[in-house]
């Protein structure tokens, strides 16, 4: 049937079954890609359109009903003319231009529908208050700002507040500046190419066949009568036709995933096969349709279960279905816990924490002669690269990997995902493959925040000092190792908190079950431990009788006590800076909280909290190098060859804007060719925070060195400078001026004239027995503040405040650090207050709910900067420490607005009801009279 | 996924009852939930969009009742002018999804979705609204306490259409209240939510009350014994304090994802308190208004 209507302002019709979703036709059909693909259930908002003026959902929109009517995307925005609009500017444009600004993009994959949204509230409402921006952007979920940023954008829009727009900074001056992201512009027009964006012309469609059950025998049917009786499927794949070693993951000497198992899925939502096909073909299979039978068998389905004595083995080589354990021991802290003055204990429980970054993975492969080449989103193009060789048995060089822009990846995009499927389909068909997630793929077959089980006692001296801890975790890893034995080793690092703790014992054990892996979500763990530490040390703190944030402050590490690794940091400790700069906005909080609940009549109780907390920037005492090349071109422009990459969080601009001030040449004299493992070196993976630090520092070097190389070509003494002017580079020493005569000079291997190449490793050392050595070379360091308002009698809890300092280093770009602090304050909220993912329940995002616009308090970010000696000008690494103290600061103002302590996370009103009520209760009993 | 799903647009009732008539058809208006529960599912059933029947849309007062047509969007419910009595329905409208869901989903598809969380219910049911229903052997009427009959459940026969909601004119000045509790602020599905109207005489005293309670049963619920026990009642003496949890005991509230049963309980008898007793804040609020007149 052709549907005829109009898009952004063109008429267009289309030939399509009426009831496809109209989100499908704008991209498939009419290659409108910019409206994404979130959820396809109206849970997320992502693809937000404008139908006949209103915002609706394309993916509940048929595209039959879209008939004769008027619809706008991102595409069209900036050129929409407003109804009665007087001004050259459309709403639209000025939305995007303030997006810029505000750094209100990171990832991008919401921005389309926010801009949407905003535009249609706009429109009907010129100048709305912040009420009226959260009503209309409340349905479009964002995982990446935290959604100040976005806020402050559209009212700026609005017209209730400016800021003025940053210029470019000039030669030499870019580090400090609030730079408008260099990504930024195809981030606000929708023409940036996520995972799902591209499908090269007759690609075949991927779905794979999972596990309906945590744990599964299955065997296949006919599986060739079965593509014989379904015309436009072309293969089923299986274990057997996995060409190379059929086992893959992030840490090779741990890798343990199959492509497909051979027989039984350990999880619910493991791939055990894949069908290939023509699109509309794969697409009107049903699941009954599908040629494996299953037998479900008992799963192993808590750590419980895995750890009882004579449970059945998940690996056969993982005895008692430990994956791994991690410790770090200094001192004596039994001997100094029966000694200590004050000791506490408690226990916490965490669950798994879902992602949900809005872009569900996806991506295409081909086979390129002897090889293979993916385009998918991913965080770890290199690491992709060596895992899907050894897949295909062939030698990495003969497989490309090229990352798109990431619509968000807080880690799980470390993983293989489609990477996988699609290489063994490509490699046996001879053609281009493509696969997209669904949501529900997303969310059960992806990797998780680890669910934790913390003990813990700590004690103190009478005037506060602490002199030891003793915390012991054990982590459900799920069915396969993923990042486990990361998490089992950082932990043990942090788990003392940004606190000098002589006497320390921390164990962890990663323990196998039947679901769903975890793996790498921000932090590796240490959020999880830093719940419990940071309650634990409110409750040291109140038995003392001492300020709760005077305590941490006295117990802050500083240049010269040791780490519980034993290492000294000597520069660079900015954590009791940053508890020092809470200071007085604790004081404020802590007595209008006071005042607040001295006379509240009615349910509403206030409190505030506060934790700290530290994080080691890279890899835990193994070597995580980054290369970056640069090279001169003939026309005076600068090629930075930078592997890292961006997942909104900023790199694209960071390492750029280091290398720029390396150098000493103008921001816009680079153009950017990012993470492709065929034209970058390998910046290692994006993740550990480690991408301004590590490929930052690498980028600084590479600068300094092209500088170099510059002065040494034009014969000038290091004390030269160099003028990148209009027509190419100019190297002066004072007196004289010379102008390189660029056209002339030969080309080296790389098509460059001068090309500079460089290598940082931050150092470590490795970790002893005990684990005592230097892990990281860099440590961020922060605290947060939580001002709380609980209703008492509904235990539902609102964060009214979030104040957070963070000791960065040196802040490259203050706009991209505070879009890091305020999306993690989000997602540390989430966790605190309502995310918990069960597997097998609610695997979408209307029954896994993360904070909306309206659930994110006014943050504010205090960023103070001590500089690291090793990091790039000073910096170090923000992106999970941003999320680390969120969490239990809220919970300890949960605490001190209520008395209760949870001991089982996220804090979700019944729980919370059920310890007010619980603790009331255990009143009545002490006072039986009272 | 939807290639061979057979489609028809009618644009008129009588057509589209004719399309039903087989029995074998998915209705489709704005969409929200007919998307989400497909699923991975292959759509083969023939779908009738009814969403070009504009007659269906669009609220009216009649003689005795309002009525609702059945592709009424939430938004138009927001935005159209309606007596007091509808500030529960309208809070409700707010509440459904987001800003997009509002623009596209109906009463209609709210009501024929018959989920247990359904925002629209409750105050529906306390408006004492009743469905109609159009096929192509007629129109018929039934209440809509009858016509939810259990989860994703109602009387709807396969052949017919909801065509509109009637909700009787008498109780039209009363005050009524909608509060809903979710985890999160915005898009959230509710772990309780609670509608009251209320119709006092001059004096302040409860002449009517009406108070159903949604996401604790299978279909949303009235509360008849405790409408029953506050008959009478001064508003200036407090209605919430009335209420116990005996009130409730009809409710059949499970534990999900989103809450135990045992919270579900404690929090709707909360919720009922709170909302009877922001009918005497509003009743106040009104005063002062006139006195200002």
């Amino acid at each position: 049937m052709v549907i005829a209507f109009t898009v952004n302002g063109r008429a267009v019709a289309v030939s399509s079954a009426p009831i496809q979703r109209l989100s499908r036709v704008l991209r498939e059909d009419l290659g409108l890609t910019g409206t994404k693909i979130g959820c396809d259930a109206g849970d997320c908002g992502a693809c937000t359109v404008l139908l006949n003026g209103d915002p609706v959902c394309a993916c509940l929109v048929a595209v039959g009903q879209a008939e004769a009517c008027d619809v706008t995307t991102v595409e069209g925005l900036a050129a929409s003319r407003s109804r009665g609009a007087s001004s050259s500017v459309s709403i639209g444009a000025k939305l995007q231009g303030a997006f810029l600004a505000h750094g209100a993009a990171q990832c991008g994959a919401c921005t389309p529908g926010m801009l949407i949204a905003a535009t249609a509230l706009l429109e009907n409402n010129a100048a709305p208050d912040e009420n009226e921006v959260m009503d209309a952007i409340g349905g479009v979920l964002c995982r990446c700002t935290g959604y100040r940023k976005i806020i402050a954008a559209i009212l700026d829009a609005g017209g209730k507040r400016t800021i003025s727009p940053s210029l470019e900074p000039a030669s030499g001056k870019a580090v400090g500046k609030r730079l408008v992201r260099l990504d930024g512009q195809r981030k606000i027009d929708g023409s940036e190419i996520f995972g799902a964006d591209e499908t090269p012309a007759g690609a075949l469609a991927v779905r794979a066949i999972r596990s309906p059950h945590h744990r599964a025998r299955f065997r296949f049917t006919d599986l060739a009568a079965f593509v014989r009786d379904h015309p436009g499927i072309e293969a089923v794949f299986t274990a057997k036709d996995v060409p190379g070693r059929n086992c893959y993951g992030v840490i090779t000497p741990f890798a343990d995933q199959p492509v497909f198992p051979n027989d039984e899925a350990l999880y619910r939502g493991e791939a055990v096969a894949a069908v290939v096909g023509e699109t509309a073909a794969v697409e009107a299979l049903d699941i009954a349709d599908l040629p494996v039978i299953w037998e479900e068998l008992p799963p192993l389905g808590d750590i419980d279960a895995a750890l009882a004595a004579g449970a059945r083995l998940i690996h056969e080589n993982r005895p008692e279905n430990i994956l791994v354990r991690g410790r770090v021991v200094r001192g004596d802290v039994d001997k100094a816990l029966a000694s200590a003055d004050i000791v506490a204990e408690g226990s916490y429980e965490t669950g798994f924490v879902e992602h949900a970054y809005i872009e569900p993975e996806a991506g295409f492969a081909r086979r390129i002669a002897d090889g293979v080449e993916i385009q998918a989103c991913t965080q770890s193009p290199y690491m992709d690269r060596n895992d899907i060789a050894a897949i295909l048995g062939i030698v990495p060089e003969k497989v490309r990997i090229i990352p798109t822009a990431v619509g968000g990846g807080f880690g799980s995009k470390l993983d293989l995902s489609v990477q996988p499927f699609l290489a063994v389909a490509a490699w046996h068909l001879g053609k281009p493959v493509r696969m997209v997630y669904s949501r529900n793929e997303s969310i059960v077959s992806t990797t998780k925040r680890h669910p934790a089980r913390m003990n813990l006692r700590g004690g103190c001296s009478k005037d506060g000092k602490l002199v030891a801890l003793d915390f012991a975790a054990d982590f459900n890893t799920g069915a396969y190792s993923s990042w486990g034995p990361t998490v089992s080793a950082r932990v043990p690092v942090h788990a003392s908190g940004p606190y000098y703790v002589p006497h320390y014992r921390a164990l962890t054990r990663a323990v196998h079950t039947n679901l769903v892996p975890a793996g790498a979500f921000r932090g590796f763990g240490v959020p999880q431990a830093a719940i419990a530490q940071e309650q634990l040390y409110d409750e040291l703190a109140d038995r003392v009788g001492m300020d709760r944030l005077e305590f941490r402050i006295l117990n802050a590490l500083d240049d010269r006590t040791p780490t519980v690794t034993g290492q000294v940091l000597g520069q660079g400790v900015g954590i009791r800076a940053c508890l020092e700069a809470l200071r007085p906005r604790w004081k404020a909080a802590r007595g209008e909280a006071a005042s607040f609940n001295l006379i509240a009549v009615g349910p509403l109780r206030r409190g505030v909290g506060v934790a700290g907390m530290w994080y080691g920037c890279g890899n835990t005492s193994l070597p995580n190098p980054s290369t970056v090349r640069i090279g001169l071109k003939r026309d005076g422009r600068i090629a930075l060859h930078q592997g890292a990459v961006d997942i909104g969080q900023g790199s694209n601009t960071i390492v750029t804007q280091i290398c720029a001030d390396a150098l000493g040449a103008p921001i816009e004299r680079f153009d950017l060719l990012s993470a492709d493992t065929s034209i970058t070196p390998d910046c290692g993976k994006t993740s550990a925070s480690r991408q301004t630090l590590v490929t930052g520092r690498a980028a600084q070097m590479a600068g300094e060195k092209l500088r170099r190389e510059i002065l040494k070509l034009a014969g000038a003494c290091d004390c030269a400078s160099i003028l990148f002017d209009n027509d190419g580079v100019t190297v002066s020493d004072g007196e004289k001026a010379q102008a390189l005569r660029l056209r002339d000079l030969p080309l080296d291997a790389h098509g460059y004239v001068i090309t500079s190449e460089a290598t940082f490793d931050p150092p470590t050392s490795p970790l002893d027995k005990d684990g005592q050595g230097v892990p990281y070379a860099v440590y961020g360091f922060g605290a947060h503040m939580a001002e709380i308002e609980v209703d008492v009698e509904l235990g539902t809890v609102r964060v009214l405040k979030v104040t957070a300092a963070h000791d960065v280093g040196r802040a490259i770009n203050p706009t991209l650090i505070e879009g890091q602090i305020e999306g993690g304050v989000a997602q540390g909220l989430g966790m605190a207050l309502m995310e918990e993912f069960f597997p097998g329940r609610g695997e979408n995002l209307h029954d896994y709910l993360i904070p909306s616009a309206g659930d994110i308090p006014p943050i504010e970010s205090i960023l103070i900067e001590d500089p690291s000696p090793i990091g790039p000008f000073g910096a170090k690494g923000i992106g999970e420490q941003a999320v680390i103290p969120t969490a239990p600061a809220i919970l300890n103002a949960l605490h001190d607005a209520t008395g209760i302590r949870l001991r089982k996370i996220p804090a979700t009103p019944d729980r919370v009801r059920a310890a007010i009520l619980a603790a009331a209760n255990n009143k009545k009993m002490e006072h039986p009279r009272g | 996924m939807f290639a061979n799903a057979p489609y028809t647009k009618p644009r008129t009732l009588d057509e589209a009852v004719s399309l039903l008539a087989a029995g074998d058809a998915l209705i489709l208006s704005g969409g929200t939930d007919f998307y989400p529960a497909l699923g991975d599912r292959v759509l083969r059933d023939p779908v009738v969009d009814v969403s070009a029947l504009g007659e269906l849309r669009g609220v009216s007062r009649e003689s005795d009742h309002f009525r609702i047509g059945g592709l009424t969007t939430w938004t138009d419910v927001i935005r159209h002018p309606l007596p007091r009595c509808f500030d529960a329905l309208k809070s409700a409208a707010r509440e459904v999804g987001s800003v997009q869901i509002q623009n596209r989903g109906t009463v209609a598809g709210n009501l024929c979705n018959a989920s247990p969380a359904a925002d629209g219910v409750p105050p529906l049911l306390a408006l004492d609204a009743a469905v109609e229903l159009a096929s192509r052997s007629g129109l018929r009427r039934m209440q809509l306490a009858d016509f939810l009959v259990g989860n994703r459940k109602t009387q709807r026969r396969s052949d017919e259409l909801l065509t509109a909601v009637l909700i009787p004119r008498e109780v039209e000045d009363a005050f009524s209240a909608f509060l809903k509790l979710g985890a999160r602020r915005y898009l959230v599905i509710s772990i309780s939510m609670v509608a009251v109207v209320v119709k006092t005489d001059d004096k302040g005293k409860v002449l009517d009350a009406r108070i159903a309670v949604g996401s604790c049963s299978a279909v949303a619920r009235r509360l008849r014994g405790l409408e029953h026990d506050l008959v009478g009642v001064s508003l200036r003496d407090g209605l919430g304090r009335l209420v116990n949890a005996e009130h409730l005991a009809s409710l059949s509230p499970i534990d999900d994802v989103r809450a135990t049963a045992e919270y579900r309980k404690d929090a709707s008898l909360l919720l009922v308190q709170r909302a009877l007793d922001s009918c005497l804040q509003n009743q106040r609020l009104q005063n002062q208004r006139v006195e200002n007149q």
